[in-house]
C-alpha cells in the first residue's frame, strides 16, 4: 500500500511529502517519517523502482573516498601538506603519499608542492570524525602548471562530465582546451588561446545552470559551434 | 606565484585577458536601478560592475554648522564591505579597505569636485544645515568594488529627495519627502586601473585585482580633468604609467557617465 | 474597538509578499525576501573552518547567524552602523528558530554563517530576516527537515490580527498593543519562534497560536514557490 506523491524529475522543497505508504524507500535526500517520505534538500525527484532518490539543486561538496579533486596548497609542515578543496576541514597529504622515490626527512617539501599551488590529488580515506587524506600516487594524479582553474557547484560535476564522458568530451573537442574536472567542483582548463578557454568557460556555466533542460548536449553543441565560428 | 597568476601573465603576453576583454574595455553588463528602498532612503540605487554588485542609501540629517563655514551643509560618505557578499569579508567594524573606499573614492571624489553645492545645504546659517550621508555596501564581490562604489553613491545623489524640515518644532519631518532634489553640478566617475607585469587593464576582475602588483583609481570629470586620485597595492608605477592611466580614466570615465546619464533619462 | 487597519487590509490578511533566491553569487546560498515594505537579505557562507577553536564543536557543525541593519533602512533617523543590542537579540533568536530544522552533523567543528540584511524596515523585519534566512539554507542545498516561516500576529484592541504594520506597532500610545512574532515548521506546525510585547489573556492567545500557523503557511506558500522557480531565473 501507498501512494506516490511526486513524479520523476520533479523539483521538491525541504520538508515536502514525497510519498505515502511502506512501499517506497527513502534514499539520498530524504527520510522517512512514520508512513511518509520526505525530502530533506531542494532537488530533483530520481525514481529508481522503489527507491526515492533527490538529485540536489546545490550544495557543498561531501568528500568520498576514491574522488579525484583538485585542491589548493594551504599550509604545511615539515612533513605534509593542508589542501584546501572546499569542504570546512582541509584535506591532508602527507610527504609518503606522492609520487617521488624519496624525501629526506626533514627536506624542504615546498619544493614540491608550495602554498598557492594547485594539485590532481585522489581522496584515499575519509574517517568518521571527517579527517580527509589524500593520496598522489596514481595516474593523472600532478602538481597543475599551466592553466586557469574555475569553480562549479560540486553537485553540477556529474552533468559537466556527462554519460561516460561524452559531454566534457564534446566541450574539449570543440573548443581543443585540456580539461579536468574535480569531482570536488573545480575545474581546470588549458587551451591554445584565452578566448578558445573562455568559450570553455561559458560552455561549462551553460552546463552548469541549465541542468534541468532536456537536449541539454544538443544545444550546448550548437552553443560552442555558434561561438567557435563568431570568434574565428 | 599561483597557477592562475601565471596564466595571466601568459595570455597578457598574447594580448589577451582571463575573460576575454581587451585591455581597454568595461565590462559589458553595467546597470543602475534606482529607489530600492524607497520608503526608508530619501535617495537609493543599486549598480551592478559585470557580476560586482553594491546598493547605497542616502540619509539627511541636520547639523550644526561648522563655525568657520556657518553658511554650508556637508556630506559624509560610508563604505561598508559586507560578509555576505563575499567569503574573505569578516564581521566586525569597517576594515582599513572599506575606510579608504569610502574617503577615497566616494568623499574625495564628491568633496573636491563641487559636485553639490555645500551652500544649497544651509537651512539657517550659522545654526542649522544639512549633512548628506551616504552609505555604500557591497552585495556581490567579483572585482572593482571600488568604481562600483563611486558610481551607486552618484546614482542614490541623483535619487535623493530632501525630507521636510519643521522649522517650528525644529526637526526633520523624514515621513513626508519634498519634491527637492540635489543639483549635481558634476558627476565625479571613478575607474580603477590595475598594473600587471607592464600592462594596464582597465576595470579589473577579481583574479586580475589579485594577481595586481599596483592599482589606481583616477575620478574624473566631464570635461577631462581629475578631481581625485588613489593608489594602491605594493608595487611601484612610472610616470609614463601614471600619465597612461589618467588618459584612459578620463576615456572610460566618459563612457561609465553615459551610462549613468541614460539610466537616470530612463528613470 | 479596532475599526480599520490603515492600509485597508482585512484582519487576516497579510501584506503583498515577494521572495527570490540565489541572488548573491558569491554565497553558498542567499534570498531575498520582501513582506509589504520590509525587504530582508541572507546569505549563506559555510561549512567553514570556524575560528577561534575553541567555540569549535567536535561532534557537530554550529549555525552562527549575524543580523544587521542598513544605515538607510530606517523609516527615521539614519541607522547607526555597528549592530546594536537588539540586532544581537535577534541574532540569537534567528538561530534558534533555524537550529530546529538543520542537520549539521556532517560538518564537525566547522560553523554555518547567516548573514542577513535588512535593506528597507517597515516592521516584521526579524520574521522576514527569518523567512530569508530559512531559503538561503535550502538555496544552499543543506538538508532540513522542513523550511521555517515566520510572520508577525497580535492583538490591537479587541481584534486579533496578522502581520502588524509600523503604524500599527507604533500603536503602543494611545491603543492597547500585543505584537507576536511567531516562526513555525510548516509541515508539523512546530513553533521555532516565540516572542511576545504586550498583553494578552490566555484565551486571545490560542487564538493568536490558529492565526499564527494559517498565516506562516501563506508566507511557507511563497517561499516553496521562489525555491520551484529557482531554475528559470
Amino acid at each position: 500500500m501507498g501512494e506516490l506523491l511526486v513524479k520523476d524529475k520533479d523539483i521538491v522543497v525541504p520538508g515536502q511529502d514525497l510519498a505515502t505508504g511502506m512501499d517506497f524507500l527513502p534514499a539520498a535526500g530524504t527520510y522517512r517519517d512514520n508512513d511518509k517520505i520526505v525530502a530533506t534538500q531542494l532537488g530533483s525527484i530520481s525514481l529508481n523502482g522503489r527507491l526515492i532518490k533527490i538529485i540536489p539543486l546545490n550544495g557543498r561538496y561531501v568528500p568520498k573516498r576514491g574522488d579525484t579533486i583538485i585542491g589548493k596548497i594551504k599550509d604545511m609542515n615539515f612533513s605534509n601538506w593542508f589542501v584546501d578543496i572546499g569542504y570546512a576541514n582541509d584535506a591532508v597529504l602527507s610527504s609518503k603519499e606522492i609520487s617521488v622515490d624519496y624525501i629526506e626527512r626533514g627536506a624542504d617539501i615546498s619544493q614540491y608542492y608550495d602554498l598557492g599551488e594547485y594539485i590532481v590529488a585522489k581522496i584515499s580515506n575519509v574517517s568518521k570524525l571527517k579527517l580527509i587524506d589524500l593520496t598522489m600516487r596514481g595516474p593523472g594524479l600532478r602538481k597543475l602548471s599551466e592553466g586557469r582553474i574555475i569553480k562549479v557547484s560540486s553537485v553540477k560535476v556529474p552533468r559537466i562530465i556527462g554519460k561516460e564522458g561524452s559531454m566534457i568530451s564534446m566541450v574539449k573537442e570543440l573548443t581543443e582546451c585540456k580539461i579536468m574536472v574535480g569531482q570536488n567542483g573545480l575545474i581546470w582548463i588549458n587551451g591554445p588561446d584565452g578566448n578558445k578557454e573562455v568559450i570553455a568557460v561559458e560552455a561549462i556555466e551553460m552546463i552548469s545552470e541549465k541542468t534541468q533542460t532536456s537536449n541539454l548536449t544538443e544545444r550546448v553543441k550548437e552553443f560552442l559551434e555558434k561561438r567557435i565560428k563568431e570568434n574565428v | 606565484m599561483n597557477i592562475i597568476q601565471k596564466h595571466i601573465h601568459a595570455l597578457l603576453e598574447k594580448d589577451q585577458r582571463l575573460d576575454g576583454r581587451k585591455f581597454d574595455e568595461l565590462r559589458k553588463n553595467i546597470s543602475i536601478e534606482y529607489g530600492i528602498s524607497p520608503k526608508s532612503a530619501e535617495g537609493s540605487a543599486k549598480v551592478r560592475l559585470g557580476n560586482t554588485e553594491v546598493v547605497a542609501g542616502i540619509k539627511f540629517e541636520v547639523i550644526t554648522p561648522y563655525p568657520d563655514q556657518p553658511d554650508k551643509g556637508t556630506i559624509m560618505a560610508g563604505v561598508e564591505l559586507l560578509p555576505l557578499s563575499s567569503p574573505e569579508f569578516e564581521s566586525g567594524p569597517p576594515n582599513i579597505r572599506s575606510v579608504e573606499l569610502a574617503r577615497a573614492v566616494v568623499d574625495r571624489g564628491l568633496r573636491e569636485s563641487g559636485a553639490i553645492d555645500f551652500k544649497s545645504l544651509c537651512i539657517k546659517k550659522e545654526e542649522k544645515a544639512w549633512a548628506v550621508v551616504i552609505d555604500v555596501y557591497s552585495m556581490n564581490d567579483e572585482g572593482n568594488l571600488a568604481d562600483a562604489i563611486g558610481l551607486c553613491a552618484l546614482a542614490a545623489l541623483k535619487d535623493a529627495k530632501f525630507p521636510k524640515y519643521d522649522e517650528k518644532n525644529q526637526k526633520v519631518v523624514y515621513e513626508e519627502r519634498t519634491n527637492k532634489g540635489l543639483t549635481l553640478k558634476e558627476l565625479p566617475i571613478p575607474i580603477t586601473i590595475v598594473k600587471i607585469k607592464d600592462k594596464i587593464l582597465v576595470d579589473p576582475i577579481l583574479e586580475e585585482e589579485e594577481a595586481a602588483d599596483s592599482r589606481l583609481t583616477v575620478t574624473t570629470l566631464e570635461d577631462g580633468r581629475v578631481c581625485a586620485m588613489q593608489k594602491g597595492g605594493k608595487g611601484p608605477l612610472t610616470a609614463e604609467e601614471v600619465d597612461k592611466m589618467i588618459e584612459l580614466s578620463i576615456k572610460k570615465g566618459k563612457e561609465l557617465r553615459k551610462v549613468l546619464e541614460k539610466s537616470s533619462k530612463e528613470k | 474597538m479596532y475599526k480599520k487597519r490603515p492600509d485597508g487590509r482585512k484582519f487576516d490578511e497579510l501584506r503583498d509578499m515577494e521572495a527570490k533566491v540565489g541572488i548573491i553569487r558569491r554565497a553558498d546560498g542567499s534570498a531575498m525576501f520582501r513582506i509589504g515594505k520590509t525587504i530582508a537579505l541572507a546569505a549563506v557562507h559555510g561549512p567553514r573552518e570556524l575560528y577561534p577553536k575553541f567555540l569549535q564543536d567536535p561532534s557537530k557543525g554550529i549555525l552562527r547567524c549575524n543580523y544587521n541593519m542598513m544605515s538607510f533602512s530606517g523609516s527615521g533617523e539614519r541607522v547607526r552602523p555597528g549592530g546594536s543590542r537588539r540586532s544581537k537579540e535577534i541574532s540569537m533568536i534567528t538561530e534558534n528558530s533555524l537550529y530546529p530544522v538543520l542537520d549539521l552533523s556532517e560538518y564537525p567543528g566547522a560553523v554555518v554563517d547567516v548573514f542577513i540584511e535588512i535593506l528597507q524596515s517597515d516592521a516584521g523585519t526579524r520574521c522576514a530576516g527569518i523567512c530569508a534566512a530559512a531559503l538561503a539554507l535550502a538555496d544552499a542545498g543543506f538538508p532540513m527537515k522542513d523550511l521555517v516561516s515566520a510572520v508577525s500576529v497580535g492583538r490591537i484592541e479587541d481584534k486579533l490580527v496578522v502581520d502588524l504594520d509600523k503604524e500599527e506597532e507604533d500603536y503602543e500610545v494611545e491603543r492597547e498593543v500585543a505584537d507576536i512574532p511567531v516562526a513555525i515548521m510548516p509541515k508539523t506546525g512546530k513553533i521555532t519562534l516565540l516572542q511576545m510585547d504586550g498583553i494578552c489573556s490566555k484565551e486571545q492567545l490560542s487564538k493568536v497560536m490558529e492565526i499564527a500557523k494559517e498565516a506562516c503557511n501563506k508566507v511557507y506558500e511563497v517561499q516553496k514557490k521562489a525555491l520551484l522557480e529557482k531554475l528559470s531565473q
